[in-house]
C-alpha cells in the first residue's frame, strides 16, 4: 500500500473514532429530568401554598434570587452575581413573571429544575443552582414550594447570561460532570435515628444546601465529599466557610447553634456575615424545632479537621 | 491632678492617633473585638442569659459609641488587604453606604444610651442595636470560619 493510501485510511479511522466519540459524548450527556409528566401526575400530589413557603426559606431561595438592590425577600427578579473559578452565574428570575420569570412553569418544571437540575426546554443547568443538595428534597416539599411560587409577585426583566470562561461555557457538558458528581440517590431516612436527627439531616443536606458552602470543592467543582462540611474557601475567594466539624465549632452547644441560625450572634459575640445573614434570615422564618433539629445533626457528626483543600 | 489626666488624655489620643496613622488594620481588628465582647454582655443580658446591670448595659453602650466612631476612621484606602484583615473590597466600592451605616449604628446606640433606663427601656432598644451588626457584616466583611 503506497503512503498517500495509508494517510487516508488513518484519516478515515480518526474521522470515525471522533464521530463515535463525539456521539457517546452527545449520548451520555443527555439531560435526563426525574419525571415525565405522567410519572409526576401519578404521585397526585396537591400543594400548600403555606407548607411552600417554609421550604422556601428553608432553601434560601432568595439569597441567590432576590431582586438587586432591595430588600423584599419575595421579589425574585435575580441578577445577584456569583463569582466562581469557573466565570460569573447570574442566578435567574423566578418570579411569576411569565416570560422574564418562571409563571409559566408547570409543578413538574419545578420538580424537574431542583432535583435533576434540567430546564422545561430539556437543558442542563449549571450546578451553581444547587440541585446537588435540592436533589434530596421530597417531592411533597417541591409540590408546596411550586404552590408557593406562584403566590409571589411577577417581576420584569431578565437577569444578564452567565458569564463563563471555556470549556465550562458548553451547557450540555454538564450532563457528563452529572455522570462523575450527581448521584441523584436522594436521601432515605435513617431508621436508627431519631425522628428530630433526620429532619436535621434533612435540612442541612437537602433544602439547606450547607454543603454547598461548608463542603471543600475539587477541580471541577465537584463536592469533596470525604470532607463534607469540614470547612471550605468560598468561591468568590474571599474568606472561608466555617469547619462544622471541628475547629471553634466543636465548642458550640446546641443551644448556641439555634441562637446563632436565630439572631445571627456567636458564642464569641461576633455576628454571622456574608452569605451566613441571608441564611440566617431565611432560618429564622422556620419553627424553632427545626433549628434544634438542624443543631441535633451537626452535633453528631464526626469530627474531622479541616481538608487539605481548604488550606489558604 | 487635672493636668495630670488631661495629659495623660492627650498622650492617649496622641498615641491612637500615631496607631491609627501606622497600623489602621490591627487597630480597627482590636476595636471590632472589644465591641464584640461589649455587645455580648448586651445580648446575654437581653436573651435573658445574664442578669441584668444597668451599670454594665451604660459601660458596653459606651464602649460600641466609641468604637462606632473610631472604627469609622480606621478605613483608609491603603488599608485594603494585609494584617489578617477580613475586610471586603465593597467598603471601598460603596464608601457612601459603608460609612453611613457606621453613623447609623452610631445614632441608633446614642439612642439607646439615651433612652435605657431600666430593664424595659433596655429589651425596647436592644433589638435597635443589635440589627446594625448583620448588615455591615452581610456586605463588607468576610467570613473566617
Amino acid at each position: 500500500m503506497s503512503s498517500p493510501a495509508r494517510m487516508k485510511w488513518v484519516a478515515a479511522v480518526l474521522a470515525v473514532v471522533i464521530a463515535a466519540g463525539a456521539t457517546l459524548a452527545w449520548a451520555l450527556s443527555a439531560p435526563r429530568p426525574r419525571y415525565s409528566v405522567e410519572e409526576w401526575q401519578a404521585l397526585s400530589l396537591t400543594g400548600d401554598d403555606a407548607a411552600g413557603r417554609l421550604v422556601f426559606y428553608a432553601g434560601g431561595c432568595e439569597s441567590c434570587h432576590k431582586s438587586l438592590g432591595q430588600d423584599d425577600p419575595l421579589k425574585l427578579g435575580g441578577g445577584l452575581e456569583l463569582k466562581t473559578p469557573f466565570g460569573s452565574f447570574y442566578p435567574p428570575n423566578i418570579s411569576t413573571d411569565p416570560v422574564d420569570g418562571i409563571g409559566a412553569w408547570r409543578p413538574v418544571d419545578v420538580a424537574n429544575a431542583l432535583l435533576s437540575g434540567v430546564s422545561p426546554s430539556g437543558a442542563h443547568l449549571y450546578p451553581a443552582f444547587p440541585y446537588t443538595s435540592y436533589q434530596r428534597v421530597t417531592p411533597m416539599d417541591v409540590a408546596d414550594l411550586a404552590a408557593f411560587l406562584r403566590t409571589v409577585p411577577p417581576v420584569k426583566g431578565k437577569a444578564p447570561e452567565n458569564a463563563l470562561a471555556f470549556p465550562f461555557s458548553i451547557r450540555r457538558a454538564v450532563g457528563l460532570w452529572k455522570l462523575l458528581y450527581f448521584d441523584n440517590a436522594g436521601l432515605r431516612p435513617a431508621p436508627s435515628q431519631s425522628e428530630q436527627w433526620n429532619r436535621g439531616r434533612y435540612l442541612v443536606e437537602g433544602p439547606g444546601h450547607c454543603g454547598e458552602c461548608h463542603t471543600p470543592r475539587g477541580f471541577l467543582g465537584e463536592m469533596d465529599l470525604k470532607h463534607a462540611l469540614a470547612g471550605a474557601p468560598l468561591p468568590d475567594g474571599h474568606g472561608k466557610a466555617a469547619n462544622l466539624r471541628g475547629g471553634d465549632f466543636l465548642n458550640w452547644t446546641e443551644a448556641d447553634i439555634v441562637e446563632a441560625l436565630t439572631s445571627g450572634f456567636t458564642p464569641a459575640g461576633d455576628v454571622l456575615g456574608a452569605g451566613m445573614t441571608a441564611v440566617v434570615r431565611n432560618l429564622a422564618e422556620l419553627p424553632e424545632s427545626d433549628r434544634q433539629a438542624i443543631a441535633v445533626y451537626l452535633k453528631s457528626l464526626p469530627t474531622l479537621g479541616p481538608a487539605a483543600a481548604a488550606k489558604p | 491632678m487635672k493636668r495630670l489626666v488631661a495629659v495623660a488624655m492627650a498622650l492617649a489620643c496622641g498615641i491612637t492617633a500615631v496607631l491609627a496613622d501606622t497600623d489602621p488594620i490591627a487597630e480597627r481588628r482590636a476595636l471590632m473585638k472589644h465591641d464584640g465582647d461589649a455587645a455580648k454582655k448586651l445580648f446575654d443580658m437581653s436573651k435573658g442569659k445574664a442578669p441584668f446591670d444597668l451599670a454594665v448595659v451604660k459601660e458596653s453602650l459606651k464602649t460600641l459609641d466609641e468604637g462606632a466612631t473610631k472604627t469609622a476612621t480606621l478605613f483608609p484606602d491603603n488599608s485594603k488587604t494585609g494584617g489578617g484583615t477580613a475586610a471586603l473590597p465593597a467598603i471601598w466600592e460603596n464608601k457612601a453606604d459603608f460609612d453611613a451605616r457606621f453613623a447609623k449604628f452610631k445614632k441608633d446606640v446614642e439612642a439607646a444610651q439615651a433612652g435605657v433606663v431600666d430593664q424595659a427601656t433596655f429589651k425596647k432598644f436592644a433589638p435597635t442595636v443589635f440589627e446594625n451588626c448583620g448588615g455591615c457584616h452581610e456586605l463588607y466583611k468576610a467570613k473566617s470560619g
